[in-house]
Parts: structure tokens; C-alpha cells; sequence
């Protein structure tokens, strides 16, 4: 019996109707905390390349408008994008002449709150929180909310994602100026 | 104030944008007088629901009546000021009730109880004056399920202000068998750190965008052109981006026309009737629906998004709708919704959305490059470093036919000035 397999005979580790929360073990939270944390530096550090490379070739990165909505496709969204159209973004972002990118622009990403959902044969559905700061020019703004993973392993046992769902919290109120990157 | 002396035929000078009390004059003879969008039918269906929205600096509330017409009341208790909704939508029930001291109101906005009512007897505000109801909105209209407010008695119907610039609505309604749209309820609202006549200045600028949103046109076309030489065909979204990058000489040839009010079109550049099987089983329902001739009318209809001056941008074709509720000199709202062609397939639907998610999402690959403009525009305006906005291109080369002005050149900077001649014409109103 392999580590995810024996991961899904734990038992939930809290009381019914506060959100499914499975015990994986050490060893698998780690490896996924670990995929969390390399996710977020790699968008701070703006390796976008590398970021996109995260994703499965079938992967998508979602904001929904809102928590009732289940489908990436046909969904009013603030992000629904595949890997062609990260490639666009990141093409965007890169030019020269991406005329909002010239002010000094940084974020700063905290993961925490790692909890699994399920783990069934190699797919892997976890959940976390973020909150991330962006500097522009001289402006904090501050996008807080949650991670929803599905996470697959490649053909070197790694991981990847299928699908990123992305809940800001804030997602509903005005934005003071938009988005450029993903959150 | 000399407004004459601000607004010559071919330069503004600055303070139209950057001074506070130019800005109040604006919301004062222009907002707070002519028609303003309020929102659309589909977003109260039943009785009780509303939405909260502001005309001006007015707030306001757009609820659903008990016998299904759409009323517009200031969100304003008459009693001590309290505003009778907090939400920006929801249900009231068969009444409003001020959350201060319980006083009533029917949807319609008369007074319906007050708690403990004798102790105004003998008063001003004894039950039967007028001045216990929430007061009104002077006139309220729709024009195809497009709800809009004036707060005064006087002045144009509503058809009257709309003139040939209804064709946004038309336009957008015609493309349903059924002639109607029904509101996708979902707005993402955007702060713009600018004078609200950037955004409207610039959504009829045609020159601009081969040089504001290059990166992300280039970025998508060479996808798109990916897909071309692997598959054959690229969905037509990508082309929503790369179309941006097209070269001075297209834009230079798609067409302005301005209306009266400051109204007006941009022609059509996307191409966006494909004979996909989707575009052709719609086409084939509005055919049904309409017949062959006025079918092909309506799809044939040179069209990329229509202007309602001052604050409305309609991209009719693709169902997206801008509005914008100026806050202050420097600082806009703006608000944008989707609209659902009623009957037609799912995918027509989801093409179209696209272009919402894509370029009018609040992670826009195109508007985060407009936005930093009109930001840059707003400072640059501020300093001291000269005092007229130039509008000279093509000046002079324009053709005028009975009060429509039709541009020679799609960059013709004719928008702009023909903007400035009905603002002039607003804040001279006495």
C-alpha cells in the first residue's frame, strides 16, 4: 500500500459540517506544503515561465466571481485561463511595452491553513489560505482568500496542477485598479 | 466662470479634468438633470428586489413595484436623512423600513406607518403630506429593459436624448429571437484614478490602442497564429487580444460617428460574425424569428460599441455594458455587466464571454494598460507643465450632415471635440 492510499483510511480529523479535513500524514503534508510555498515564491520572485510550468498541459488557473460557482468554463471569472492563455499573460507582462508594469510593482505571498480534502489514487484535492500584498508605485493593496488545489503527479512522480481555484474574499468589492498577475 | 474660455473647437484646457468645482458643476447640470442609466429590468425580476446605485452624488435606490413597473426613489428616509438601504441589492419585501425609527414605505416610496403617529399630529409632517414620502426620482423610463432616471422635470424624453445612439440597445436586443436580454448578475466594479471623460474620450480613440495595448495584442496574436499553423482555426477569442495590435492604417480606417449629446459609434473591426455551426444555428433563429431580410439587417449592422454621453459605453455585438458613476475630479467607478441574449444557444453565450473574462474583468489584459494611462493623464494634467488638452487631429477635415458628424479618419480626434460641444452645451444650461 502506497502513501496515498494509506492517507485516505485516516479519518476525518474534525467534526462534520466545518469543511472536510483529512489527516494525510507528515510525510504528504509536508510535500505539499512545500509545492504551496514553491508556487507562491516562484510568483514573487516573477518567474513566470517557471510558475506556468506548475501546471499540468490540461491545468487551469480560476477566480471565480463568487464561492456558489462551480464551473470554470461559462462562469463570469476574474482569471479563467488555460496554459495558452497563461502564455499570453506572461507575453503581456514581459514586453517591453507593457506600459503598467513600468512602475515598481513587487508582491508578497503567505500560505497557511494547509488542509487536505481528499487524496484518491494520484489526484490530490487540498485547500489552503493566502493573503498576498502588492506594492505599486507607492500603494499597498492587500488580496486575501483561498487556494483549492487539485493536484496531480507527472510521469517523475511529481507534482502538478489540474485545476487552481482561486476565492478572494474581496472578489465582489470595488477593485482599486485591476489585477495584472496572478494572485 | 468663462466655460467659453475652456472650451475652444480644438483644445480643452485642463481644469475640465483636475478642478473640484468644475467637477460639482458637472454632476449638478449634467448628471443630476439629464437621463442616467439606472440598470436594466432583468435585475429586479420580482416585487421588493432592488439595487442601489448612485446619479450623481444622488444616491438612489431602482426597485420592482407590486404591480411590475420600476420605480426610482432617493435613498433617503424623510424623517431624520438615514438611508433606507445598506446593500447595494437585495429584497425589501412590500416595504422599505428605516433601520433608525422603523418608518414605513411602500415600494412606490409613500408612506405607509410610522410608529406612534399621533405625536405628529398638528404638525408639518401630520400622515397625507407629501413630505412623509420618499421623494422620487422626477422621471423614470426604459428603453427595451434599459432603466434610466432624471431628477428633474424638464428637458428631452428619454428617446429624444437616446437619438441614433438607441442603436446600442437595438443593436443588442435585435440578435435575440425574442428581442430581449436578460442581465448576467454579476458586476465587477473598478476604480478609475481619472476624470470620468478619459474613459469616454478613450473608448472612441482608435488610435490608441496598436500603442497602449501592444504588448498584450502581440503577445495573443502570436498564439493565435500558433494555432493557426498547428490546427487550422483558433477560437475567436484570441482574436479579441490580437486585434488590439492591428497597425495605424486599420484603425485609421474604421469610422466614427457622432451623434448629438455627445453620442457615438465606432464601427465594427473585429469581425465578429464567423460561420462556426454555433453563429449559424443563431443566425438561423433570428431568421425564424425575423425573417431573411430584417435577419440580415440586424446581423449586418456596422457596429464595435456605441457611446452614451456621458457615461455609458455599449459593446452591443459582444453583450457587455460600462457605466460610470463619477466620484470626484480624479477618482471614477466604474461598473461592468454582461447581458444574456434570451433564446439563442449556450455558446453564443460563452463566446461572448470571453471578451468579458478577457478584456472587462477586473484582471484585464487590456484595461490595466488604459487605466495606468488615464492615471499618468490625470497627474500630467495637474502640473504646470501647460494648459490645454490638443484635439487637433483631422481638425477641420470632418463631415457634418445634419447635426452628425462623420469622420474621414478613424483617428479623427472628432469624439472628443464633438463630447466637448455637448458638455458645453450642459454646463451653460441655466
Amino acid at each position: 500500500m502506497n502513501t496515498h492510499d494509506a492517507a485516505n483510511k485516516k479519518a476525518a480529523i474534525r467534526p462534520a459540517g466545518f469543511g472536510v479535513a483529512i489527516d494525510v500524514g507528515a510525510e504528504l503534508q509536508r510535500e505539499v506544503e512545500q509545492f504551496l510555498y514553491l508556487q507562491a515564491e516562484l510568483l514573487d520572485g516573477k518567474h513566470w515561465q517557471s510558475w506556468i510550468d506548475l501546471f499540468d498541459d490540461r491545468g487551469v488557473y480560476w477566480m471565480p466571481v463568487s464561492p456558489e460557482q462551480t464551473e470554470w468554463e461559462g462562469s463570469p471569472s476574474i482569471f479563467a485561463e488555460d496554459k495558452l492563455m497563461m502564455e499570453i499573460r506572461r507575453g503581456r507582462v514581459s514586453h517591453p511595452n507593457a506600459w503598467s508594469q513600468a512602475p515598481m510593482w513587487e508582491t508578497n505571498h503567505l500560505i497557511s491553513h494547509v488542509v487536505f480534502e481528499s487524496v484518491e489514487g494520484t489526484t490530490i484535492q487540498v485547500r489552503s489560505r493566502f493573503h498576498m500584498m502588492e506594492l505599486r508605485r507607492d500603494t499597498v493593496r492587500h488580496f486575501g482568500g483561498s487556494y483549492r488545489h487539485t493536484l496531480v503527479r507527472d510521469a517523475t512522480d511529481g507534482l502538478r496542477i489540474t485545476l487552481q481555484r482561486v476565492d478572494l474574499f474581496n472578489g465582489q468589492a470595488a477593485f482599486d485598479y485591476v489585477l495584472q498577475i496572478w494572485v | 466662470m468663462d466655460l467659453n474660455s475652456l472650451v475652444e473647437p480644438d483644445r480643452i484646457h485642463k481644469s475640465a479634468y483636475t478642478d473640484a468645482h468644475i467637477f460639482d458643476v458637472e454632476m449638478e447640470k449634467i448628471w443630476e438633470r439629464t437621463w442616467v442609466y439606472c440598470g436594466h429590468e432583468s435585475q429586479v425580476p420580482k416585487p421588493g428586489d432592488y439595487c442601489a446605485l448612485t446619479i450623481g452624488r444622488q444616491p438612489m435606490i431602482m426597485v420592482r413595484q407590486e404591480g411590475g413597473a420600476v420605480q426610482v426613489l432617493y435613498n433617503r428616509c424623510p424623517h431624520r436623512g438615514v438611508q433606507l438601504v445598506g446593500n447595494l441589492k437585495g429584497n425589501t419585501g412590500h416595504a422599505f423600513v428605516c433601520s433608525y425609527h422603523a418608518w414605513s414605505f411602500h415600494l412606490d416610496g409613500k408612506v405607509r406607518a410610522i410608529p406612534l403617529a399621533k405625536g405628529y399630529e398638528n404638525t408639518r409632517m401630520a400622515p397625507g403630506n407629501p413630505d412623509c414620502d420618499v421623494k422620487r426620482a422626477a422621471r423614470v423610463d426604459s428603453y427595451r429593459g434599459f432603466v434610466f432616471a432624471s431628477l428633474v422635470d424638464e428637458g428631452p424624453s428619454l428617446t429624444e436624448f437616446l437619438g441614433e445612439a438607441c442603436i446600442a440597445f437595438d443593436d443588442m436586443c435585435d440578435r435575440s429571437p425574442m428581442g430581449e436580454v436578460e442581465i448576467v448578475p454579476v458586476c465587477h466594479r473598478v476604480i478609475q484614478h481619472s476624470n470620468w471623460k478619459f474613459f469616454m474620450e478613450n473608448q472612441l480613440d482608435a488610435l490608441h490602442p496598436s500603442v497602449t495595448h501592444q504588448s498584450t495584442g502581440i503577445a495573443a496574436a502570436r498564439v493565435e497564429k500558433r494555432l493557426i499553423d498547428e490546427q487550422g482555426f483558433a477560437p475567436l477569442y484570441y482574436h479579441y487580444l490580437s486585434a488590439f495590435a492591428s497597425g495605424f492604417e486599420q484603425w485609421d480606417a474604421v469610422q466614427t460617428i457622432n451623434f448629438p449629446h455627445g453620442h457615438g459609434i465606432l464601427k465594427a473591426y473585429m469581425g465578429l460574425r464567423p460561420q462556426d455551426p454555433d453563429t449559424l444555428e443563431h443566425e438561423n433563429l433570428l431568421k425564424q424569428a425575423y425573417g431573411e431580410q430584417r435577419a440580415e439587417h440586424y446581423l449586418s449592422r456596422n457596429l464595435h460599441h456605441t457611446l452614451i454621453y456621458p457615461y455609458l459605453s455599449v459593446q452591443s455585438p459582444l453583450q457587455q455594458l460600462r457605466c460610470l458613476r463619477p466620484i470626484s475630479a480624479d477618482k471614477t467607478l466604474s461598473e461592468i455587466w454582461h447581458f444574456r441574449l434570451k433564446g439563442v444557444p449556450e455558446a453564443i453565450y460563452r463566446r461572448s464571454l470571453w471578451y468579458y473574462n478577457l478584456v472587462n474583468s477586473p484582471a484585464t489584459m487590456i484595461n490595466a494598460d488604459d487605466l495606468e494611462n488615464w492615471t499618468k493623464a490625470q497627474w500630467g494634467l495637474a502640473s504646470n507643465g501647460g494648459d490645454w488638452v490638443s484635439f487637433h487631429r483631422n481638425y477641420g477635415d470632418d463631415r457634418e450632415e445634419g447635426g452628425i458628424i462623420y469622420s474621414n479618419h478613424g483617428t479623427s480626434e472628432a469624439v472628443m471635440r464633438n463630447q466637448f460641444r455637448a458638455w458645453l452645451t450642459y454646463m451653460q444650461a441655466e
